[in-house]
């Protein structure tokens, strides 16, 4: 392994990889810039999208050197954070006391999923219309979305560990609470992870929704403005922030997953006999 | 177990969804701050009635479903075949690969306004942005079944004497068919909510569940926007209940587990 | 180290009854172990010794007969003792919690009964450790350890507990010969120092008599005691005890009669698929 990482730059698949990125943004300029094929021609060509985003003096007023870039990524960043964080609170919660009571699952799982199919952009209009504010509307969605998913992975995460385990802490002399804490939550935490990666996921999808739909400011809202005012290079500046922040903040929980879980890691390999 | 469906778990479960109901009605008889907003579960059913009785409300439905399978069927037949290539050549997955993990973390939704530009019917605008919600899904979950193939069975099969085309109708796509599943399933899930703001975004006038919705929302109907997310709630769940009873038809072999 | 540990059982009877299958798994088995014994039950697989093991630790109820531990009742029908640490398991496929270090596995115990700090729970683990030449492992997690190391790391987490019986469900399957011998002359090591009752689950005759100083054989399902042998070689035991003419004539003893009881399962499962 050490091998292939020396000689990083001459490998294949980093080389590949380079190329056919680059070849994607060559088809992009040559089918909108070069032959301007019909309806190719409305969109914005590479070029223009990147000289736009790196000018200390853009065209459309976005651009890496402007303040209401920032302040639209952080309104986005800063709804998805409340609400996956809420999300991640009362459905890791939900999921675990699901998983746990065999009582409070046959109470609250019929509801979760009658609830759950009901696609989180089908709540905007309700939500925006009872809720005091549009702000508290968008996140609103954007829990919903995080919320399902975290809530069914956790649960899943709990039914999956092993009998043995919880036999074993029972014959050592645990209460039920201690149980709960070394076996319930340690034994479902590598499910909870795999639920918020898909809960951020679809967190990011559903802000993107509300934003257009009933925001105010954010990514969301900024690409749809843009739309509407013929400013179509910010639309893709918009659409690359957000892809952007979505890849970050998936590394973002994978990273903190890997944290907490060090005994995932650390297997034994062949090498170290 | 099946000798008495209405045992005590499932008793538990109606006693939950009849209190939830309860507390709906009352949060908005005693006024509670801004829940009182909400219609009534009376009037949602009043309207739930008079939606079933009319031919738009079921046009709404074709519509939406139109546009789901147009989509979706799309994104199934492009992801698995650009799966499985990028699976069994190295040189499709080093060169198609990177440019997935560029597009694949964008917000299918965020693809609205460019989709909107770039097509020139609605129809045309929504089929693409259905496809796009599934289509990396798929194509990821295709590829990491044809990774997961045993290798041994491979071997197996051309000691006994297979040709690779044998091998890869008879172990690669078999063995690979409980991801497309996978795929399909979480796909699906996105499918509803890209079309559903698509519709909301594009709709003029009539226009899927998605559209009747938003045409309540800019009205202030509030007992048909209810209706309108119990409908899709419902066509969501048929969807995908459709596709667990596809995989367990086309995989018998996982039925028992 | 440990006081008491007689357990008694006596015309145990256990039936599973799911969705009207009447299948008994033990049948009126009685059996005494002596405080401070070890004791091996012998039996081919699917016998309804597990089933047994389990009765006793408390994770099953017996349906008729009495399970008791140094005179109080563990186990009536209808009125069972819970899992408790006077009675632990050390299960088949090992059961250390993955997710903790090999310190905080062995300090489990102590900490969860309240009957030592964290700290003091941890200082003895380690001193447990180091007794056993098995310092250094502390901060590594169970998956980093080979399988033989993880089982005596299980055992020392039921040790430090220090319980009156120690039940132990076929503990050294899948290792290799080599392995397992460790396993033996360890295991003896941890008998000869606490004393605590073992009731030890094995299929391996080898294994039984050199471990044992009883050997029981049950029958094919239903499980009864079909033989009792009472194994006379002289303790401290090694390997060399295995070449004797002493041991050979004991095992030949239990093979007639394991044998005779595979044959009848081979019978039965042939039936069953007939």
């Amino acid at each position: 392994m050490g091998l292939h990482m020396k000689r990083w730059t001459v490998n294949p698949e980093t080389w590949g990889a380079v190329v056919s990125i680059l070849g994607f943004v060559l088809l992009w300029y040559i089918l909108t810039a070069v032959l301007k094929l019909p309806r190719f021609d409305k969109l914005p060509n590479p070029v223009a999208v990147f000289s736009a985003w790196l000018s200390p003096h853009p065209q459309f007023g976005l651009s890496i050197f402007t303040r209401g870039y920032y302040l639209d990524i952080l309104y986005s960043v800063g709804r998805v954070l409340a609400a996956f964080v809420l999300a991640t609170v009362l459905g890791v919660g939900l999921g675990l006391l699901m998983g746990w009571s065999r009582v409070f699952f046959d109470y609250s799982f019929p509801l979760v999923e009658t609830l759950r199919p009901i696609p989180p952009i089908a709540w905007i209009p309700l939500a925006v219309l009872v809720l005091p504010t549009a702000e508290l509307g968008v996140i609103f969605i954007t829990f919903i979305a995080a919320f399902f998913a975290t809530v069914l992975n956790t649960l899943l995460g709990v039914r999956s560990i092993d009998e043995v385990y919880f036999r074993a802490a029972s014959c050592l002399g645990s209460r039920p609470r201690d149980v709960f804490w070394n076996v319930v939550v340690p034994g479902a935490l590598p499910a909870i992870f795999t639920g918020l990666q898909v809960a951020m996921g679809i967190a990011w999808i559903s802000l993107v929704a509300g934003e257009m739909i009933a925001g105010q400011r954010g990514l969301g809202y900024l690409i749809y403005e843009d739309y509407s005012n013929l400013q179509f290079v910010n639309i893709v500046i918009g659409m690359a922030t957000l892809g952007l922040l979505g890849y970050g903040s998936s590394a973002l929980v994978r990273m903190l997953g890997r944290r907490l879980m060090a005994w995932e890691g650390r297997r034994r390999g062949g090498a170290m006999a | 177990m099946a000798k008495r469906w209405l045992n005590r778990h499932a008793l538990r479960g109606l006693v939950s969804i009849v209190a939830f109901v309860v507390l709906w009605e009352l949060v908005v008889v005693l006024k509670l701050p801004y829940l009182k907003f909400l219609p009534l579960p009376g009037q949602v059913a009043a309207s739930l009635g008079q939606s079933i009785a009319s031919s738009a409300y079921w046009q709404d439905w074709e519509l939406s479903l139109g546009r789901i399978l147009v989509g979706f069927l799309a994104a199934q037949a492009l992801g698995i075949t650009l799966g499985l290539a990028m699976g069994i050549s190295r040189t499709a997955r080093r060169f198609v690969f990177p440019i997935f993990e560029v597009l694949r973390p964008i917000p299918p939704i965020a693809w609205i306004p460019l989709a909107i530009i770039f097509w020139p019917t609605t129809s045309l605008t929504i089929y693409f942005l259905v496809f796009t919600g599934s289509f990396f899904i798929v194509a990821l979950n295709v590829l990491d079944g044809v990774k997961s193939v045993d290798q041994s069975l491979v071997r197996a099969a051309y000691s006994l004497g297979a040709k690779p085309r044998d091998v890869f109708w008879r172990i690669m796509l078999p063995a690979t068919l409980p991801y497309v599943l996978t795929g399909a399933t979480v796909g699906m899930g996105v499918t509803w909510n890209v079309l559903i703001a698509a519709e909301m975004v594009t709709s003029a006038g009539q226009s899927g569940l998605g559209g009747m919705t938003w045409a309540a929302y800019t009205n202030g109907v509030l007992p048909v926007i209810v209706v309108g997310m119990l409908s899709i709630g419902v066509a969501g769940y048929l969807s995908s209940a459709l596709i667990r009873f596809l995989g367990e038809r086309f995989m018998p072999w996982r039925r028992r587990i | 180290m440990s006081a008491g540990g007689a357990l008694s059982i006596r015309q145990v009877t256990k039936v599973y009854d799911p969705e009207g299958v009447h299948v008994v798994a033990v049948d009126n088995c009685s059996l005494e172990v002596a405080s401070g014994e070890f004791l091996v039950v012998v039996g081919p697989s699917g016998c309804g010794k597990t089933t047994l093991l389990n009765v006793i630790a408390g994770f099953e109820e017996l349906s008729e007969g009495e399970i008791r531990l140094d005179e109080g009742p563990l186990a009536l029908p209808g009125k069972q003792v819970g899992p408790g640490a006077e009675r632990i398991v050390v299960f088949q496929n090992g059961a250390l919690f993955p997710w903790k270090t090999v310190l905080e596995n062995i300090a489990y115990g102590p900490v969860v009964q309240r009957r030592m700090a964290k700290n003091e729970a941890q200082r003895s683990a380690r001193e447990l450790l180091r007794q056993v030449g098995l310092e250094g492992i502390e901060e590594s997690y169970p998956a980093e350890l080979s399988s033989g190391v993880q089982r005596r790391v299980e055992i020392l987490r039921a040790l430090i507990n220090e319980p009156r019986v120690v039940l132990l469900d076929e503990p050294f399957r899948g290792l290799d010969a080599v392995a397992k011998s460790v396993m033996h002359q360890f295991l003896l090591d941890m008998f000869e120092r606490t004393r605590c009752t073992m009731y030890f689950i094995t299929h391996d005759l080898d294994e039984a008599i050199f471990l044992a100083d009883r050997v029981v054989v049950m029958t094919t399902r239903p499980a009864r005691v079909k033989l009792e042998l009472s194994i006379d070689l002289p303790r401290p035991r090694d390997h060399r005890v295995l070449g004797t003419e002493r041991f050979l004539k004991l095992k030949q003893a239990a093979l007639e009669a394991v044998h005779e009881e595979a044959l009848k399962a081979f019978q039965a499962g042939e039936r069953e698929l007939a």
